[in-house]
């Protein structure tokens, strides 16, 4: 097989080498687009002391919450945490740290460490609780704090195809952090819905290029769906 | 009597133009989508990576993968484009989003808002709010004048903690539409049938009134 073939065959095989206090950036918003298989492998391992930088932390019992059912994490880095209980309960009792991240912020801290720049400036958070104890700096009269990249020791990613050297394409809104969590991991794992061979997706169509991963399996999802809004036909 | 969650949602939808790209905050700045002018084209952006949001789906129409920034399933529109959440901060810090709309707990005469945490409450993140208020020129702020205690939320200082600073200029209430600049309040417009008198006693931050103050018509 061609060296750039980063298909692996089961889920054990996708994560293998993750250890307790790895930090695991994810893809996903809400439910929407979240690598559900590779987060239950992560449970399956019973790995503890976990840092996850994710936009949430699911809900209970399905996405990232099922870590928190035997206490795996350590830290969340996320915007907004609000729709888990028991996430509610290890943060009251002081058994899970968050550390609240405006969600630009949250995505350039991934683009930033994906691409090799260590920090950035940005006005978001200046002159508020997330700005306390960080360098500030004048640009043409406006404020601006400096604010740190994120890497990982693992990405868990969800896209909707790839072919085998994984190029990714995402589908709809699923898209969301999954491209920037790719570039951010020592290693990166995409969970898909469909490979094909190389060739087969289109170059100009690509939103990942297969360069960002490392380990690429098929799966099949549930895709929960948090907010089911309809109007009538 | 003070307005509507729909008659303000009404008043702060007469400050779209056609060809602008909106941005509106969960609550009742949803509901400005219900009252883009007819004949005007807007295109609403979702912070999770989507431009050109359409109404909800039919229950044939949902789709997992396609949801706005409060979770909700939604639908895309001729025109629409979607992209990932680095892209779409870009938008929001760059200043390309021509309006932001969005809710507070207080406000203040400095233009600072608190919009996203009460201390001793459980606090949920300030999810895309600070990128919002930093990243655009043109906020529209709306929420009731006071609390249900009757306490002023337009104030000398904020009390609770910010969500951006200084980024304030524009608030619509139940009661008044109320600018702010030189670190005052400015009273431009009253709700149908509410006295100047009832704005000022409801106001504690400074509130500069003039003359005549206009009633919104509806």
């Amino acid at each position: 097989m061609s060296g750039f073939d980063k298909v692996v065959s089961s889920y054990e095989e996708a994560m293998e080498g993750l250890q307790d206090d790895m930090t695991i950036i994810a893809g996903g918003f809400g439910l929407c687009g979240i690598p559900e298989n590779l987060i239950n492998e992560i449970k399956r391992r019973g790995v503890h002391g976990l840092t996850i930088v994710s936009n949430n932390c699911g809900v209970d019992g399905f996405g990232l919450g099922v870590l928190l059912e035997d206490k795996q994490v350590k830290k969340m880095i996320s915007s907004y945490v609000g729709e888990n209980k028991l996430f509610e309960q290890q943060l009251l009792a002081g058994e899970l740290e968050v550390e609240l991240t405006p969600q630009g912020t949250l995505a350039e801290k991934m683009r930033a460490g994906g691409a090799g720049i260590p920090a950035f400036y940005t006005a978001t958070g200046y002159g508020t609780l997330v700005g306390e104890g960080k360098e500030v700096k004048e640009f043409n009269g406006r404020n601006y704090i400096l604010e740190e990249a994120v890497t990982g020791d693992f990405a868990i990613v969800k896209a909707w195809k790839a072919d085998r050297y994984g190029n990714l394409v995402y589908r709809h809104t699923a898209q969301n952090f999954n491209p920037m969590a790719a570039t951010a991991g020592k290693i990166t794992v995409v969970e898909v819905e469909e490979i094909v061979e190389p060739g087969e997706l289109d170059p100009t169509q690509i939103h990942t290029p297969g360069i960002y991963v490392d380990r690429l399996i098929k799966g099949t999802f549930e895709k929960r769906i948090e907010q089911r809004t309809v109007r009538e036909a | 009597m003070s307005l509507t969650r729909e008659q303000l949602a009404m008043r702060v939808a007469r400050e779209l133009e056609d060809g602008f790209y909106v941005n509106l905050g969960i609550g009742i700045p949803t509901l400005v989508a219900n009252y883009v002018p007819k004949g005007m084209d807007v295109m609403l952006q979702s912070e999770n990576g989507l431009l050109g949001m359409g109404p909800f789906p039919t229950e044939a129409e949902v789709d997992a993968d396609l949801i706005n920034a409060g979770k909700q399933t939604v639908t895309t529109i001729p025109g629409s484009s979607i992209f990932s959440s680095a892209e779409s901060f870009a938008m929001i810090r760059g200043g390309h989003v021509d309006l932001t709309v969005l809710g507070a707990f207080e406000v203040d005469v400095m233009g600072n808002i608190a919009s996203y945490m009460i201390p001793g409450k459980l606090i949920k993140g300030m999810g895309g709010a600070m990128d919002l208020v930093a990243g655009a020129d043109n906020i529209i702020v709306t929420m009731t004048h006071a609390s249900k205690n009757g306490d002023s939320k337009l104030l000398p200082q904020c009390t609770l903690p910010l969500t951006g600073a200084g980024c304030i200029n524009k608030v619509v209430t139940d009661l008044a539409y109320v600018e702010i600049a030189d670190g005052k309040f400015w009273l431009k417009e009253r709700a149908p049938g509410v006295s100047v008198d009832e704005i000022v006693k409801l106001t504690a931050g400074e509130l500069v009134v003039p003359e005549v103050v206009p009633e919104m018509e509806f």
